[in-house]
Order: structure tokens, then sequence, then C-alpha cells
């Protein structure tokens, strides 16, 4: 392994030596207001605030809106925008280069649900090591206002007329799928959105991320249940969530017996502290009956739906060497001569 | 048998005369009832003999009940095609008897299962009774294992009568059973007993016999799959993604096998490869231009229904210009097809797969030897080129077992490409692009993720894109982009595989094929010959063609292009190639579904030849 470059200090820098504009990308082409644009700013916040070295990250996408967020954060980070709804099998084996890399992906739910919706299940039931975030607005925005598979039943949208049809949970697609790590958020809630993306990053397996972020142009109607208004008046916040970084101290202000701790694999620390409910993201089906019971009562739950800290991730499953797979030199990839002999001895 | 013309091809044998090491036995069985082994048994203790010999199991796509047949084509010239012609055929299957009887050749031989009952309508062929279910009851076999050592009856009597030596043939099955003794007690216990039998009961009527040679020797016995997985190793292949498809799933398997063997890490015992079995072709391909991208060797293997679930990523890797490597073992299409039948129909498919303009590389192995070779190759394309290279395979030769040279160790050390890694970037000051063309041959440098310099990123898209990766939709962009991806294409005529051509005196016309064909093909040219024909052939192993193609076409008055699918696909590639020559370069192109045999090439090229 090479020695990471470090960029001269310029400016506020943080443990890694870099600045906040050392993580940012190319300005936004979305929609002024597109919930898409905070959530990318959080990711550059949460990476910033981690001390993550960009070119220790790799970016994914598939087509759509959602999918061109990736050039909009990380620029030192290499990244794929790939097919529509076929992205975690790119960064399922991109992964596998260079194990040490952590991903970051970003889909939406026209990307995800439709029909990327078989290769959403198997990337997360393999428990890939993976953010991967579904920015949620109901709507298809890049061809121009159609309905999504997530969209309500009963939405009406401009020549669209009405949709008919039930949604996708993605949330609880996800968690029927044995997913390890599955929250659900809010783009107007910029600190919940950031701490969660810092747990996400953290985790040791997929980490799904349903984000309901709002399409200003084509669904942000009051009464549309992707729109900033309804999301302001319906999210229930499961608790105020807060990520700890490893080796540092606990911070967050909480009285004995009101916040449960959910110690991740690398030592970092994710505080539930309590709000209206006592609500442990460990119990699965607890987390399916919530989001069941959510649905039925329109709250918009919101926070760490639940979390598995036990699975290991694909690439625990394969006995690979510590270096890099794609940093092998010749002689160990291939066989050495005589070994053919026995082969051929075989082939009789 | 499978339906078909039957076309006489050998004399039928007069009285007193021996037909040594020249003839087939096709064997009727019932699918699922274990006919493998004792087929392979009798294939491999020939093979010991020294005598040519090859194997092909012609079956339905059904796991248990259904009839299935085996051809051995033993030939003491080497020619190994199948060939219509049954002179012996052993009946195991109830449910074909009859025909299996009618299909038996005049002078040939049938040897039949006595407890079928049915009656022996033909006196111009040699029948022996087998009493199958009664030497079996006096073995005291498992009764859950009767139906696969019942298979070892016919081991035994075919044995005795044609001369097959019984000690190649307990070795053979102690090789097939790795050494379990209470397995191969069991059935060669059997071949023995049929054997006795045999010895006691039957009076040798028929002509045919083996004799013991020595044209074996330098020569292994293998399928291609086996073979291309195995090469693939050797090539040191880091990334497999597949899904489930005949007929190219045992290719995939393999590994299961050789991985251990062959790719634990010196360094570390660690494994250097990960196999996955992915959920469908679609994200087979993906993970595999994913693993290519990020800098592995990265491939997945299919058959047609997978590569069309697999074209539009296969564009994506194209203009993006990820190295990925793709296996079609092919099959008979279009839609589900037959699937465990063989084919040449997926040429044209893969040539241009994908929308827009792409044109992809495709190798096409003519032997068990080059699916191991092209096995190795196929990745030091794709890296030297960063683009998706195909190898083009086909049940024929993905499956059977054929006599083939021994795997060559690659004589070139592995070819990685243009890659740049973090020294290199500073080398550079950080000064350089993705897609620029430093070289004049069209091919770009890359990075790898992973690379820690931080001006080595680049964002892999497959939107429109400048020299440097970004977005654009400029015209001038679009243009001058894609024709250098073109200007890869005519940089890889140099590197691809050059064709093989051998000449007879006097030949006039001459013949391309490619893939499995080359047995029926070289057997065809002898007969050809022999008849009056002389002709060239060219065996075509890689597209885009190289120099020697054209110059062949051009230096023929005619030239026939033979292969396995309906429309003369290679051949219409060609005629792209050498336009002008159109009206010569005729389609011998045909396509049931079965291996081609020689026959058909004779009487097909003869037709237009002589009118």
């Amino acid at each position: 392994m090479t020695d990471q470059v470090v960029t001269e200090p310029r400016g506020q820098v943080n443990l890694a030596g870099l600045t906040k504009t050392d993580y940012r990308g190319a300005p936004s082409t979305l929609c002024q207001g597109c919930g898409h644009n905070s959530i990318a700013n959080q990711i550059i916040a949460a990476c910033y605030e981690m001390n993550i070295v960009p070119e220790n990250v790799v970016k994914f996408s598939g087509i759509g809106c959602s999918s061109k967020s990736p050039t909009y954060f990380l620029n030192r980070t290499f990244g794929f925008n790939g097919l529509h709804g076929r992205m975690p099998s790119l960064a399922t084996g991109a992964l596998f280069g260079d194990h040490t890399l952590k991903g970051i992906a970003v889909s939406g739910d026209g990307d995800t649900a439709s029909i990327g919706m078989g290769q959403f299940k198997h990337i997360v039931r393999r428990n890939v090591p993976m953010m991967y975030i579904v920015e949620n607005n109901g709507v298809y925005g890049l061809t121009k206002g159609q309905f999504s598979a997530t969209a309500e039943r009963g939405l009406a949208l401009k020549h669209q007329g009405t949709n008919a049809y039930m949604p996708v949970d993605i949330a609880l697609e996800a968690l029927v799928s044995n997913a390890t790590f599955v929250a659900r958020s809010f783009a107007g809630d910029a600190r919940q959105v950031k701490e969660l993306i810092k747990a996400a990053i953290a985790h040791n397996g997929i980490a799904v991320l349903d984000i309901i972020s709002p399409c200003v142009t084509f669904n942000n109607q009051d009464e549309a249940m992707h729109s900033y208004a309804w999301g302001k008046e319906h999210e229930v916040m499961l608790h105020d969530l807060s990520y700890v970084p490893p080796a540092q101290e606990i911070m967050v202000d909480y009285a004995e017996g009101e916040a449960i701790e959910v110690t991740l694999h690398d030592g970092a620390r994710i505080i539930l502290k309590k709000l209206d409910r006592t609500y442990d993201p460990t119990d699965r089906s607890a987390a399916l009956r919530m989001l069941e019971e959510a649905n039925r009562k329109q709250e918009l739950l919101t926070g760490l739906i639940y979390i598995n800290t036990q699975m290991p991730s694909l690439l625990d499953v394969y006995d690979l060497p510590e270096t890099p797979l794609n940093r092998l030199s010749d002689s160990r990839l291939r066989p050495s001569r005589e070994t053919l002999d026995d082969v051929n001895a075989m082939m009789v | 048998m499978l339906a078909e013309k039957t076309i006489p091809q050998a004399d039928t044998p007069k009285s007193g005369q021996q037909v040594v090491n020249d003839f087939s036995i096709t064997v009727a069985t019932v699918n699922g009832s274990g006919s493998q082994t004792s087929n392979a048994a009798i294939v491999r203790s020939i093979f010991e003999m020294g005598i040519p010999v090859g194997g092909k199991n012609l079956f339905p796509s059904n796991i248990q009940g259904l009839p299935t047949w085996y051809t051995i084509r033993i030939n003491k010239d080497g020619f190994l095609a199948r060939c219509e012609n049954h002179e012996i055929v052993v009946a195991m299957n109830q449910a074909t008897f009859t025909q299996d009887l009618a299909d038996v050749q005049p002078g040939g031989v049938f040897f039949y299962d006595d407890s079928i009952r049915a009656p022996i309508t033909r006196e111009d062929v040699v029948s022996y009774p087998m009493p199958v279910k009664k030497l079996i009851r006096e073995r005291e076999v498992p009764s859950n294992l009767r139906d696969y050592v019942a298979n070892m009856v016919y081991v035994g009597v075919v044995a005795y009568i044609l001369n097959i030596d019984m000690d190649k043939i307990c070795s053979a099955l102690t090789f097939q059973f790795k050494g379990k003794q209470k397995a191969i007690d069991m059935n060669y216990g059997m071949v023995t007993a049929a054997y006795e039998w045999a010895q006691a009961n039957l009076t040798k009527q028929d002509p045919y016999r083996f004799e013991p040679m020595d044209k074996t020797a330098g020569f292994i016995m293998a399928d291609g799959n086996t073979a291309a997985a195995i090469g693939t190793l050797y090539g040191g292949v880091q990334f497999v993604s597949w899904y489930p498809i005949t007929p190219a799933s045992s290719l995939a398997e393999t590994y299961f096998d050789f991985v251990p063997m062959l790719r634990k890490d010196p360094e570390t015992g660690k494994t250097t490869v990960v196999v996955i079995q992915a959920e469908d072709e679609l994200a087979a391909i993906g993970m595999a231009v994913g693993a290519g991208w990020s800098g592995l060797r990265a491939m997945t293997s299919t058959s047609g229904p997978g590569i069309s679930l697999m074209t539009e990523y296969v564009g994506l890797a194209y203009y993006a210009e990820v190295p990925v490597v793709i296996w079609d073992v092919q099959r008979v299409g279009p839609a589900t097809g037959m699937p465990t039948r063989t084919a040449q129909g997926d040429v044209l498919l893969i040539a241009f797969a994908s929308h827009g303009d792409t044109q992809h590389i495709m190798l096409f192995p003519g032997s068990v030897n080059e699916c191991f070779e092209f096995g190795w190759k196929a990745f030091d394309l794709a890296e030297r080129l960063q683009t998706p290279v195909f190898v083009l395979s086909d049940l024929d030769l993905g499956m059977n077992q054929w006599m083939t040279r021994p795997f060559e160790y690659p004589d070139q050390p592995m070819d990685r490409g243009k890659i740049l890694w973090e020294e290199d970037i500073a080398r550079l000051n950080g000064d350089w692009g993705r897609y620029r063309d430093v070289d004049g041959d069209g091919i770009p440098y890359r990075t790898l993720p992973g690379n820690r310099n931080p001006k080595s990123a680049w964002f892999a898209r497959g939107t429109g894109h400048d020299e440097n990766a970004k977005y654009t939709e400029s015209p001038e962009v679009w243009e001058r982009m894609l024709g250098r991806i073109k200007k890869k294409f005519d940089t890889a005529c140099a590197l691809v595989p050059k064709p093989v051509i051998e000449t007879m005196d006097g030949a006039e016309i001459g013949i391309i094929a490619y893939g499995s064909t080359d047995d029926a093909v070289q057997e065809a040219r002898n007969r050809l010959a022999a008849s009056g024909i002389p002709t060239d052939y060219l065996r075509l192993k890689a597209y885009p063609f190289s120099p020697e193609i054209e110059e062949f076409i051009r230096n023929h008055a005619r030239t026939y292009v033979v292969e396995l699918n309906r429309d003369g696909q290679m051949q219409q590639l060609l005629t792209l190639e050498v336009p002008e020559r159109a009206p010569d370069l005729i389609p011998l192109a045909h396509i049931d579904g079965l291996p081609l045999t020689a026959t058909w090439i004779v009487t097909a090229l003869t037709a237009k030849e002589v009118k």
C-alpha cells in the first residue's frame, strides 16, 4: 500500500488535514430547492467531520436525478454512474477491487423500486459493505413528472391522472430482505440526515437510508406525501440520534436509562436518545410492526429503524489477502508452470 | 436416434472382413439413469488403448425420463467429428427401442437389454441380448444404485464383444470414482460379471473390433468448459460472476475444484479470485464490469439468453472503456430454443451488441486446447484494449469429451495494459486525462479505485464525456470520442490471434470455418480431395478480421463459409469486410442442433460445386 498524499492545510482543517473544499463536488445541475442537493451537502459535511480521506471512498449511482448527485460531492473520489436499477451489481463487483475503500451509493425511488428492485434486494441480502441512500420523492424527475413505485395511492399529478396502485415501502423491503442497517429520514431534517449518514458509513455492511427528498418541480404539493410541507407536518422521530466516533468521549447529554447505545465494529457508537417512546432498533420484528403502524397512521417515521452489527459483510465472507486484490502482482495471480503438469495429468 | 436423414457413408462390411478402430457406438438410455459414468469409462478405456476417440452427449432439456444418446466416434485416422452412421447401437431405453433398432446401419450391431419386450425385426444386423436385470439381481446391488450399476452391464458385454482391455476399464473407473474403493468394486464387479457372462454365453458374429494403437500419446481428453475455466485461472482471473445456464454452468462450476488447487496466494495462503453466483445475468455482467473497472481481471460466463440480458451493460463497458471478458457457450436460439443443443448463432448479436455504435472483439476457440489458451489470452486483450472481449464457444465444444493437445503454459507474461498508479500521476504532475489518446493507438491510460493520489480519481459514466472524463454534450467531442474508440478496434486487428491457414495442391476454392466445426471440416476436406475437389482452409480465431482473411478471400475463386446457424452470420460479417467479393462468399450454414458432420459439408459443398 502506498502512503496517503496529504494536501497542504488551507484554512480550517480536519484531522485528515483537509478543508471542507476538499470534499466538494461539481456545482449541482438539479433544481433549486431539490432535496437531493441538501443530502449531497450532508454527505460532504459527514465525510469532513469523520475525517474520511476522499481517496478512501468510492461512489456509485444508477440513473435518474438522484443518480446525478455523486458528481456534486467528493470530487477527489472515484465514482461510477451505472445503469438504471443496476448500480448494486456494479458496486458489488467494484468493491472487491480494494477492500479498504468505503462505498457510498446514491439511488432514487425510480432507480431502486422498479427495475432496480431485484438488485436492491440482492445487495441487501449479501450485506455488501456500503451506504445505500435512496433519495425518495415519489416521482420521475428527469423524464418530467411520472409516478414512481413509491408514490402513494390516490396521488394526483399533472398530466398523469391519479395513481391507482399501492406504494412500495423501501425501508420495509430492506428489512424483509434481511438488511443489517435500515433508516429513514427527511431531507428537511439536515441534522438527522447527517448523523444517520455517519452511522451508515461506519456500519460494516449494507446501510439502507430511505430519505424522503422532495421534488420541488413535480411533486411538492402540500398534500403529497413526499412534499416538504407533508414531511414537516407528519415527521415522527424515533429518537434523537448522534454518532460518536471511535475512542471519543460521549458528549451527548442524557439521563440514566434515557438512551440506547449501539457499538459498531470499529468502536464507534450510535447514541439513541429517547423521545416519546422507548425503541430498541436491534429488534427486527418490532421494527416491522412499527413500520406497518406508521404506514397505517400516515406518519413519516424517521431515525434508525433497525441495526444488526453481528452479520459478516460480503467481503468478510471471502478469504481474501490483506493486500487489495487490484494491487496483487502477476506472480501471485498466475499459477506456476509445474502446476500445469498436474492439471494435464488429470485430463485423461 | 434423433430425426435426421441418414446419408450412407462407408460401405457395408463384406462377410469375413474385419472393421478395426473405425466405427461409431451409440448408447441409447433414459436421461438421468447415470449412463455418464459408463460412457465415460468406455471412452477413457479406448483412449488408453491408444485409439483416437471422441464422445458426444446428445441429450434433451430434461433431468430425468426423456431419451438421451451418447455417441462415441472411433477413428484410426483421427477424424472425430460426429457421423451419421450408427454401426453399433446399445439399446437400454424401452421408449426408443424400435427406432434405435431401425437406425442401425446394415451389417451393424445391436446390443439390447433383454428385459425390453420388443421384437428384433432386423435380419441384417447382429444382435446381442444382455440380461441386465438377471445380472443385477445376482450381484445384490443396493436398490437405490441399481439403475446406475445396470449401465455397467453394457460396458462389460461391449468390452467382450469389441475387445476393450478390461484393465483399462478398471483404471478408468478408479479414476472416475477418485479411488473410492467401494464404488470401484461395485461397478467394476458388475463389468466383470457381464464380461464373463458374455464370454460364456455369446458367440461373436460381427466384424467390429478394437486393436491397441499408439495414436493418443501426446493427447489429453477434456471438455472445453473445464479447459476454459482452468485457462482463466492461469490468466490470473480475479473475479468471476455467473448465473446458471445450460450449457455454460459447468464452466463456472469448474472453479469449485480448481480454485483451491491453483489459486491460493503463494505469500499468504489466501484465495486470489472471487467467484460469485449472481441473481441473474443482468447482475452477473454488472458485477463483472464493476470489478473490471476497479482493476480486477473480471469475467462472466453465459449462453445466448444471458448475452441478450447483458447487452446494455456491454454497451456501457464499451463506451466507458472497461475491460471485461464474457464467455458465451452457445446453444440453439432464439428464445428458449433448444437449450441442450449446439449452435453458432450468437455471432451477429455479439459483434454489434448494444444500442448506438458499438463493435466488439470476439475470439473463437476451435479446440479444447484453444479454450484453455483463450481463457488466459482474453484478459490480456481486454486489459490492453480496455473493452469487452467475448469468447464464443458452444455446447459441443464446451460439454463434450474431446481428444486434444495438453494445455500449454502461457507463452507471454500477463499484459495488464495502460494503468497509472500514485507514482505515475506524481511524475506527470497530475496532468493526465482518462480518455486522452497519448500514444496514437486509440487506447487511453486509466487509474484504478484505491489509487491514493488526489489527482488520480475520475468519474466513469455512460453519458457523453470528454478527454478528462467530464460530462459534455458537445457535438465535436462526441464524434471525436467515438472515433477514437473505433481506432482501438483497428489496433485490435494486430493483437488478436491470427487465423490458421491450411492449403492443398490445386485448390481453387476456399473454406472458412470457426469453432467446433474444425473436425468435421478437416474430414470433409479429406473426402472432397479424394473425390477431386481439393480445398484450402482458413480457420478463423478472432474478430476483427486480420489482413490474412481478406487476402484468403481474394485469392480464391469461391470461398465457402461453414457454420452452425441459419443465416450465415459469419458470412455476413465477412461480406461487410470484403463487399466486392460478396457473390463469391457462399454460406454453408446449417442448424439442427446437432454437431456438424463431414457428410453434411461434403454433400452441401459438392451440390454447389457440381452443377
